[in-house]
């Protein structure tokens, strides 16, 4: 009886003890995003009190607004970064899914020689990090005249996104058994028929996962954008955040409205993908 | 197209050599080149002063480099290791809920939308010793009454950006790790649980072996990431104070740059990509042991 006895507290305990480390976890997880979505409805002075306002007594769209507004009021021209970051992230997005998807077919259904090499291959390029590849490319895009163009971020993007999807979908077409698109074969189809009639449709929803990492990498890249992009012609969100810092001082309030407007997008995508991007990154990776 | 005599597997894979071989690699082989010169931005002639081994040998015996090679390293090392322990934690714990599990899923996944450079601009914010958060906390609770200058000192700076990072990156591990959680066959853990083992030893000799490719993906990609760690470091500190938080690439970004210096940047960048595939094939290495263990196949 003592030892049942003992047996039910520890399991409470251990219940108790299992929710508070969730919570906790959680909290860490959570608070500072959310302390910057509260931060960008305040107004300055109650970021900048001491002591600080815990309750938030006074929560308006100053930021927002000023943000918005002319160049006078503090305004950053942020309409033309967020159709910037728009332009090159989807196109630079539809390019490498495409890309992606003709590579990863290749890899998943043919073999040939040196395949394993030159998967590494690809794969290599991507331990290349965006400050490295921004001297070199600074340098040949100057030559070439597309600093500071729509071209030569989406080029850039393109290359940088392309060993991912198609490592990705190189994965999710390997889930679609041979067998499916030879029986539609022998049915009649061509090859090229079979492919969009038979395995596109499957490996579609995986296709769209690596087309949201793609776009997210697009959209939040900031080494490479910070050296190619020199004005409002070009520059990304991310480069645009730096608007907000002058030598000595930074425009908190300004800067968190900015970051919402960058997350929102980001936030609805990947709640769509997030089946499918443990399933990706599982089948992609491990079974691969 | 029957004219064609390439191979289909050529021609489909075609788009993508040819994209990164003019974006990729043409630069690097140009950056490779450049590492060769004494190649100033502010001198365009000065790329073809050829200087041989010069910028390689001032790099190896550069002690700035040096230490910002030990801390990237240091950095590697704390963050892969802290993040795959939250990230393993935070999959258990999920993985034992019963209700709301994909509320937590998606909670889990909330660091992973934000941009580095968001995460670098977040952290400066939150450790500000004047108004940031984990001051105004410390305070209100009455723990400290002087302002922490998390980002001003050396060490707490060096903590501060490993905190940051690891902020972002638990849930990399965590998703991961979950899907392998999923993935575990039952009759093995079930087996273990008849032959009696306690819930320690069917996790350390059952659960745990079965997570290692998971977890080896997880470093591999992660490691990467790392070992080219820029935006949140250059945001949060740039390198500073008094270069104690620099790291591989905000020196290179920094020499390449501000001192205009490309050819020895470009040199010292060279060492730094074989440092980022050595940890790659290392890790891959052993995901494919792990995944030859398991009899998953190549």
């Amino acid at each position: 009886m003592a030892t049942n006895i003992n047996y039910q507290t520890r399991r409470v305990a251990l219940k108790w003890m299992h929710s508070a480390g969730l919570f906790l976890a959680m909290m860490v997880l959570c608070v500072p995003g959310l302390w910057i979505v509260l931060n960008s409805f305040r107004p300055t002075v109650e970021i900048m009190a001491k002591p600080p306002v815990w309750i938030p007594n006074d929560l308006n769209l100053d930021h927002y607004r000023a943000m918005f507004g002319g160049i006078g009021e503090g305004g950053v021209p942020v309409l033309t970064y967020f159709t910037n970051s728009l332009i090159i992230s989807v196109t630079s997005t539809v390019i490498a899914i495409l890309i992606g998807m003709a590579g990863g077919y290749a890899f998943a259904r043919y073999k040939f020689k040196f395949k394993g090499g030159i998967f590494v291959g690809l794969m290599v390029t991507r331990a290349v990090p965006g400050v490295a590849l921004s001297l070199p490319l600074f340098i040949l895009f100057a030559r070439i005249g597309i600093i500071d163009t729509h071209i030569g971020m989406i080029l850039a993007y393109v290359a940088m996104n392309v060993p991912f999807t198609v490592w990705l979908i190189d994965g999710f077409f390997r889930q679609v058994p041979p067998e499916l698109a030879e029986a539609a074969e022998i049915d009649g189809c061509t090859r090229w028929q079979a492919f969009w009639r038979v395995e596109f449709p499957v490996a579609r929803s995986g296709i769209a996962s690596a087309g949201i990492f793609a776009f997210l990498t697009s959209w939040n890249e900031y080494a490479l954008a910070s050296q190619l992009t020199r004005s409002t012609t070009s520059k990304t969100m991310p480069v645009g955040l730096l608007d907000f810092t002058s030598e000595f001082t930074l425009n908190w309030g300004g800067m968190c409205a900015l970051a919402v407007l960058m997350i929102i997008p980001a936030l609805i995508l990947t709640f769509l993908v997030q089946k499918h991007l443990i399933a990706g990154l599982t089948f992609g990776g491990v079974k691969g | 197209m029957k004219h064609l005599k390439l191979p289909p597997w050529l021609v489909l894979l075609m788009p993508a050599i040819i994209i990164l071989s003019a974006v990729v690699l043409i630069p690097l082989l140009l950056s490779l080149y450049s590492s060769f010169t004494s190649y100033r931005l502010t001198r365009p002639d000065s790329l073809f002063n050829w200087v041989g081994l010069f910028n390689y040998e001032k790099a190896v015996t550069d002690v700035k480099f040096w230490a910002a090679f030990g801390r990237t390293v240091l950095l590697l090392a704390v963050a892969l290791n802290l993040e795959m322990l939250f990230g393993l934690g935070l999959a258990l714990m999920i993985s034992k809920v019963t209700r709301g599990q994909r509320a937590l899923r998606t909670m889990m996944m909330f660091p992973m939308m934000f941009s580095p450079i968001l995460v670098g601009f977040q952290f400066k914010f939150i450790f500000n010793d004047n108004v940031g958060l984990v001051n105004n906390a410390l305070q209100s609770l009455g723990i400290t009454d002087t302002a922490i200058p998390w980002l001003v000192d050396g060490n707490l700076a060096m903590f501060s950006i490993i905190f940051a990072e690891i902020w972002t990156s638990s849930s990399v591990f965590g998703i991961l790790i979950l899907a392998g959680l999923y993935a575990i066959p039952r009759d093995p853990l079930e087996a273990a649980k008849v032959d009696g083992c306690t819930p320690f030893q069917s996790f350390r000799f059952v659960t745990l072996p079965f997570l290692m490719p998971f977890i080896y993906i997880a470093m591999a990609i992660r490691s990467l990431d790392v070992a080219r760690a820029y935006d949140i470091v250059q945001i949060m500190t740039n390198g500073g104070p008094a270069r104690r938080t620099e790291l591989l690439w905000t020196l290179i970004g920094r020499t390449g740059y501000v001192d205009a210096r490309m050819g020895y940047a470009n040199a010292m960048g060279y060492i730094s990509i074989f440092l980022a595939i050595f940890f790659t094939i290392y890790f891959f290495k052993k995901l494919t042991a792990a995944r030859k263990e398991l009899g998953m196949g190549v």
